[in-house]
């Protein structure tokens, strides 16, 4: 596989979110605006690339037994430092996303990635592809992010988008909402496969 | 009787009010993946309850009498996943000594939990709300029940939606995304409780 390739895949082919859909829960969490999908896909992204960067420098001297509990050490250390640098720079988007920083440790999209390219391929194919991955986790969270803001607010990134005379349907940007639109998204991929 | 009132309205918050899955998306991993049948959601449902409240335990006392007194919080992250992921090892290896029934019912979903981010969820809540040691190992209890209460239901309904007369294109993971906002709706109407 060439490296674009590898770099695209993430984006549809291989879609974390849509196609294998992991790392749902910080998904429908965060996507009730676009501000913080981009926050929440910014913050995944830099713990992918340097976790892939990390473990593929370290594999040859990790023994395979203990391989995923060394993963997770490396990815917590990641996830620590996003967490500080967040608190100190963006304090307000550290606030709204809250719990689900450090809950990024349990992001199966990271371990999955580690364990299923980063063991396995060099630093310069791992960075690509955490890269590629981390583009698509970000764009599957704009897009539900996007289609929730408009619904739910009549908004984008905190601008009125909609006529005044919309009345914006709440449900959108609430917890339902958010499952029924990852439902009929995930309905619209399968329906664009065949 | 103050205390029996309290610990009654932490119950019904962590099970109904504030769902873990339903309203604080918590756990959608398992709740989508393993709702498929009804005995596997109800050994799903078990093992994390049981984790739950393990985690919240040890998880407070190493905050609290470790993390704390060092003033080491700023490696909370590491510390509390390490201990999940020693807990669900450890309770793996004493229920296949001790009840290998029992494991061979659980054994798949046991490696599953660490990586079930409602328990690492339910641990830094705990810290984060302040609570007692008693509140917090109750919270892990009830936050467990929550779980498994919401992930028995998805079972019982998915198992009947598979007869069902569905589009190709939204049978198995889209149709039980839609189920489980038609649930989220119906828990909604808990957030009026006063108590």
């Amino acid at each position: 596989m060439t490296i674009f390739k590898e770099f695209t895949k993430g984006f549809v082919k291989e879609n974390p979110v849509f196609v294998m859909a992991l790392g749902l829960c910080p998904v429908l969490a965060v996507s009730s605006s676009v501000e913080n999908a981009i926050g929440m896909g910014a913050a995944a992204t830099f713990v992918l690339v340097f976790s892939n960067i990390f473990i593929s420098l370290i594999k040859n001297f990790i023994p395979n037994k203990i391989r995923i509990p060394s993963y997770i050490v490396v990815i917590a250390s990641f996830v620590t430092i996003v967490d500080m640098v967040m608190e100190a720079y963006v304090p307000a988007l550290h606030k709204n996303l809250g719990l689900f920083i450090p809950l990024i440790v349990v992001n199966c999209i990271i371990l999955g990635r580690a364990e299923a390219f980063a063991g396995k391929n060099n630093v310069i194919r791992s960075i690509v592809d955490g890269l590629g991955m981390g583009i698509g986790f970000t764009l599957a969270l704009i897009v539900i992010a996007i289609i929730r803001e408009i619904l739910g607010a009549g908004q984008l990134l905190g601008f009125d988008v909609l006529p005044e005379t919309y009345k914006p349907m709440l449900i959108a940007i609430l917890a339902p909402g958010a499952f029924i639109v990852m439902g009929l998204l995930m309905g619209l991929m399968n329906m664009k496969k065949k | 009787m103050e205390f029996v009132a309290k610990i009654f309205s932490m119950a019904i918050a962590a099970i109904f009010v504030q769902n873990f899955v339903l309203a604080r998306f918590l756990g959608l991993c398992p709740y989508i993946g393993v709702s498929k049948k009804l005995d596997s959601a109800l050994g799903m449902g078990m093992a994390v309850i049981f984790v739950m409240t393990m985690a919240s335990t040890f998880t407070w006392l190493i905050q609290t009498y470790l993390l704390v007194p060092f003033k080491i919080e700023f490696l909370q992250t590491i510390a509390f996943i390490l201990t999940i992921a020693s807990l669900v090892q450890l309770v793996e290896m004493v229920i296949q000594k001790t009840a290998p029934a029992l494991y061979k019912a659980l054994g798949v979903f046991l490696p599953l939990i660490t990586t079930n981010c409602a328990v690492l969820g339910v641990a830094i809540l705990n810290i984060n709300e302040k609570f007692s040691f008693i509140e917090a190992i109750l919270n892990g209890f009830f936050a467990g029940l929550g779980f498994t209460l919401v992930l028995l239901l998805m079972a019982g309904i998915r198992e009947k939606l598979d007869k069902a007369e569905l589009p190709k294109s939204m049978k198995g993971m889209p149709i039980a995304m839609i189920v489980a906002g038609c649930m989220a709706l119906a828990f909604f109407g808990f957030a009026g409780l006063k108590i």
